[in-house]
């Protein structure tokens, strides 16, 4: 099956929540609604024909310029963005799935975004979860350990949001 | 015989300096044996472990094949720092290194180089040994319980389970031997071994044959070496019980290791192979016995003259003394080789897991040794002069076990037991009856030293 | 909440009293790096563990938001570091996917010839660092002394050891040196016997079949639920390599050869093989076939060395040159994973139209084989953690980036 065919199924079940889609891409890509994945993401995994069965990658991505004048020329207003990776072994067949998220909750920096958690349709999500949690600050609601992965738990800040400052200090070391 | 203390006897001096004497002079030269036994294998593990593994090993130190490695090693561990973890029960910490290799110090005296050359003549030398032996693993529990490290009790507790799994079957495979000779002595032991190595207990039979491999794996596990070097496992526990230990306190278990390695190497040569006796009966043929001819009285009558020479009046075997120190060389030679076989195992296999070696241990190696014990039993209560004998006449063989065995008869001191188990008055007397060689040997001892004070 | 430092104390307090909580690492012999696992432990059996991972983290993905594509090759060298090549491989690929580039017929087997290699590399150190965590020293010096070897041949050719930013973007740094082929034909002719030796000394070993037999099981639906990939999804049964099952520009490099994925199918491997059976005591998934699938790809990877190199030495023409430092790269987003040795190992760029990407995503095939290990682990016994943790072969520098 191609991303076409898999839009056309998932448009016929759960068409609301189908936000956008770039079937020309060089990896084809369908957009959905935050609240539509954990449905979403059951149905891709258990339909039989569709068979997702393996997630690959869990990929957050800061679109946020900090230099003013660069960021007039951008095409997107700010938001972090959420590429899932899928592939079916038995159909052998690829799909990206797209979420966008503002890059605060409520718009109030600091608070994270949120987003369902995936970690009970696949077991990998939960690493995968955690470190987008810890590099790129999303929470992944419903993810029994969301703890730092790769930084030390008391870190703070998310280091690949693009307006992320290193700290100068860290329990007395020189960071910067 | 010519003992040491026979020799410090021709001494003009008070017999309780000579006692002194000759007890120090015998411990520090056991000493000696231990400590460069445990350098000489040191040196060893590297050389052999690095031709295993395509290398060279230690080729500088001391010029050629650098045989000086192990003092090098020495010094740079005195000169290391001496650590006590913060958490570690300081009294206990500094006691259990001491305790493991005086333990396995011990072993060496009662072990008989030759034909009594044992620095401590016993006629329970063997349980003394596997008594003795047994409490080197206190050094280790203590080490792994004081030096609080969690990795270092694990290493401990390890060791308590691994001993309780090896030590009945070692017993088990010793007490073969000690049914097999009917003596627990071990220079009665391997002076029943003399002559061609197929005297050895190792050829006795088929259930001696069995035992000594059942002896041969209980043995490596225990002197902790791979693969059932768990206590220290270094690739799961750091490093045991050891984790905590630098410098000088760990040197000390890492010498009680290999001194160790030699222990069970030589226990074994004497219990299975023959002990000081070579494969080939030399010094019989050369009169080096206490029986002398041929050779060995031209060597007395030459060793006393030229004493007499010098204006010292003796009487010394120097013979004995000569065919001694080959026997000597045969058990270094044995108990070398045993070491040599631990390297090479050790450098091939794999570490099992704990369950794997109480299984080994303990559903295998036990009931293995068990069913070789019943067997001896049975082999030497059917052929009690050897299958040749009984092929021979067997009808003659059946008749001795009717009759009830004398004193003087040459038996074979297993069937004398088993034939007591009908006979309890007769077994009385016959087993009272053979003093062991070394017993007497103590006693001609003080008898010199008396004459000396006289 | 997470500014908050955890107590010790509070960690330690759901503690029951026959437990006990035990770090293995980050400092630990058998930890394959700076990895800490946290053991909760009744006696000797394992209750459960938990990775702790992070120590060797080096922000790989904001220093590619910094640099351009050529320049964040040596970077890749520092994930996978005993399987560079694989990892500027991969790396090359993705960005020649986001640009649409075909590298020249004689670039693709020598990039194969190269890369495989390594993952013979590779798999050499798996196989004898998964000795010396059962404790068996020596398969680990004879592994080390063969992989010196290719070390020599990769020496050659880029100059470098272990970190060889050779595959680039666009091409290769260099070609060949003259007499490079006839060298490693010599180096796979005299490779052939160790194998046998290594076979030897610990595939049949009674004691490594006893430690590695039926330990440590992944399912095949455990194994995919997990994302584990590579040797360590082939060992549980399925049937899957990303150079035959990729996308096409990674199955297009290996166009042409002979070659079958090795993956115990019904129980037995695919092709007829010298080398020892399966033991009775080995279940598919266990520690033992995850070691076995290794040993037979180092076979099958000299093999298609052999094929690369006629294919190579037959192929017309120059190697690709790299692109340029500051070439532009386009709109868009391009994903790829290839088969690294250690499993399926995922780049991703996102172009903006300037050199520099606007994010780089590294998709760790270590970090989602040990993501299993917790799972693996529960119930086994101290020994079995190092046992079942080197079988999965993992390289901390890919997993922490």
């Amino acid at each position: 099956m191609n991303v076409e065919q898999i839009h056309d199924k998932l448009q016929h079940t759960f068409g609301p929540w189908l936000v956008a889609h770039d079937f020309a891409a060089v990896d084809p890509w369908i957009e959905i609604c935050a609240e539509g994945l954990p449905d979403i993401a059951r149905y891709l995994r258990d339909e039989p024909d569709l068979a997702f069965d393996m997630l690959h990658c869990i990929t957050g991505v800061d679109y946020f310029e900090p230099d003013a004048k660069k960021a007039a020329q951008t095409d997107w207003q700010p938001h972090v963005e959420l590429l899932y990776h899928l592939s079916s072994m038995g159909n052998r067949h690829r799909l990206v799935l797209k979420i966008q998220l503002p890059r605060w909750l409520n718009d109030k920096p600091g608070q994270l975004p949120e987003v369902p958690s995936v970690s009970d349709i696949w077991s990998t999500a939960e690493w995968h979860e955690r470190e987008v949690f810890d590099l790129m600050g999303i929470r992944f609601l419903g993810n029994r350990d969301l703890r730092r992965i790769l930084c030390p738990e008391d870190w703070a800040g998310h280091p690949l949001r693009k307006d992320y400052e290193m700290p100068t200090e860290y329990h007395g070391i020189r960071a910067r | 015989m010519v003992s040491m203390t026979e020799l410090i006897s021709l001494l003009p001096i008070p017999a309780w300096v000579a006692y002194t004497l000759a007890a120090l002079i015998q411990s520090a030269l056991l000493l000696v044996v231990a400590l460069c036994s445990a350098a000489v294998f040191i040196w060893l593990e590297r050389k052999v472990s690095a031709r295993i593994q395509d290398r060279l090993g230690p080729t500088r130190v001391g010029g050629r094949f650098g045989w000086l490695q192990p003092p090098a090693d020495g010094i740079k561990l005195l000169l290391k720092e001496d650590l006590i973890p913060a958490a570690a029960d300081g009294p206990l910490f500094r006691l259990a290194p001491y305790i493991s290799f005086c333990a396995t110090f011990c072993v060496y005296l009662a072990l008989p180089f030759a034909v009594g050359w044992a620095a401590l003549p016993m006629n329970i030398a063997v349980f003394f040994i596997l008594a003795v032996a047994g409490l080197e693993v206190f050094g280790v529990i203590l080490g792994g319980y004081a030096s609080g490290s969690k990795w270092s009790l694990y290493g401990a507790i390890r060791e308590a389970a691994q001993v309780i799994s090896y030590e009945i079957p070692l017993a088990l495979c010793v007490v073969v031997v000690v049914l097999l000779s009917g003596s627990m002595d071990l220079v009665e032991i391997g002076g029943q071994q003399a002559g061609w190595f197929w005297h050895w207990n190792l050829f006795h039979d088929p259930f001696t044959f069995v035992t000594f491999f059942v002896y041969c794996t209980c043995a490596l596990a225990n002197t902790n070496r791979a693969p059932f070097d768990l206590p220290e496992a270094e690739s799961e526990l750091v490093a045991g019980f050891l984790t905590e230990y630098s410098g000088f306190r760990w040197v000390f278990f890492f010498m009680a290791e290999y001194a160790a390695m030699f222990v069970v190497s030589a226990l074994g040569a004497t219990l299975f192979l023959g002990g000081w006796n070579g494969p080939i009966p030399v010094c019989e043929w050369l009169g080096l016995t206490p029986e002398h001819g041929g050779l060995g009285t031209w060597i007395n009558d030459i060793g006393n003259a030229i004493l007499g020479w010098i204006g010292m009046k003796s009487q010394l075997d120097f013979a004995v003394w000569l065919g001694n120190l080959v026997g000597m060389c045969n058990f270094i030679i044995k108990g070398v080789l045993g070491a040599t076989c631990m390297i090479w195992i050790r450098w091939t296999l794999p570490r099992i897991r704990i369950d794997q070696v109480m299984t080994t241990c303990l559903k295998y190696c036990v009931p293995i040794a068990s069913a070789m014990m019943a067997g001896v039993m049975v082999w030497c209560y059917m052929f009690p002069d050897g299958v040749v004998a009984y092929v021979n006449r067997p009808e003659a063989a059946m008749e001795k076990i009717e009759t009830p065995p004398s004193a003087g008869e040459a038996v074979k001191p297993v069937f004398k037991q088993v034939a007591a188990m009908s006979q309890p008055e007769g077994s009385a007397r016959t087993m009272l009856a053979s003093p062991s060689d070394a017993v007497r040997g103590s006693q001609m001892d003080v008898r010199a030293i008396g004459e000396v004070e006289r | 909440m997470l500014t908050e430092r955890m107590d010790p104390e509070s960690v330690e307090f759901d503690v029951r009293t026959d437990e006990m909580l035990i770090n293995m690492g980050p400092q630990h012999p058998s930890t394959h790096g700076v990895l800490r696992l946290v053991l909760r432990t009744d006696g000797e059996v394992v209750t459960e563990v938990t990775p702790h991972i992070g120590y060797l983290h080096r922000c790989a993905e904001k220093i590619g938001e910094r640099l351009t594509a050529r320049q964040f090759l040596p970077y890749t060298d520092r994930l996978d570091y005993l399987a560079a090549m694989n990892m500027n491989l991969g790396w090359s690929l993705a960005v020649e996917r986001l640009l649409g580039h075909r590298v020249s017929e004689k670039t693709r087997h020598l990039r194969l010839i190269i890369a495989e290699l390594n993952r013979i590399a590779n798999h050499l150190v798996a196989a004898g660092c998964y000795g010396l965590d059962l404790g068996s020293f020596t398969p680990f010096t004879w592994t080390f002394r063969e992989r010196e070897k290719i070390l020599n041949l990769f020496e050659e050719v880029c100059g470098a050891r272990l970190t060889y930013s050779y595959i680039t973007p666009g091409g290769v740094t260099a070609d060949l040196p003259p007499g490079w082929l006839d060298r490693c034909e010599a180096f796979l002719a005299q490779f052939e016997p160790v194998i046998d030796d290594l076979h030897a000394v610990l595939t049949n070993n009674a004691i490594f079949i006893h430690r590695t037999a039926n330990v440590g099981v992944l399912t095949p639906a455990m194994a995919i639920d997990y994302g584990v990939t590579g040797p360590n999804l082939r060992a549980s049964g399925v049937d899957w390599d990303l150079r035959r099952d990729g996308e096409p520009l990674v199955t297009e490099m290996y166009e042409g050869y002979t070659w079958r994925v090795i993956a115990p199918i019904n129980g037995r491997y695919p092709d007829d093989h010298p080398y020892p059976a399966i033991p009775k005591d080995a279940v598919v998934g266990d520690s033992w076939h995850r070691y076995f699938v290794r040993m037979l790809e180092v076979v099958q990877s000299m093999d298609l060395i052999r094929q690369g190199m006629e294919k190579y030495s037959r192929a017309v023409g120059e190697v690709d040159k790299p692109f340029e430092i500051k070439k532009k790269l386009p709109k868009g987003t391009a994903y790829l994973e290839t088969e690294a040795p250690k499993g399926q190992m995922g780049f991703m760029l996102i172009g903006d139209g300037s050199p520099v990407p606007w994010r780089v995503r590294l998709r760790s095939s270590s970090f989602c084989n040990l993501s299993v290990m917790g799972e693996l682990c529960r119930g086994v016994l101290v020994a079995d953690v190092p046992s079942i943790g080197g079988s999965l072969d993992i390289v901390l520098g890919e997993i922490d980036r």
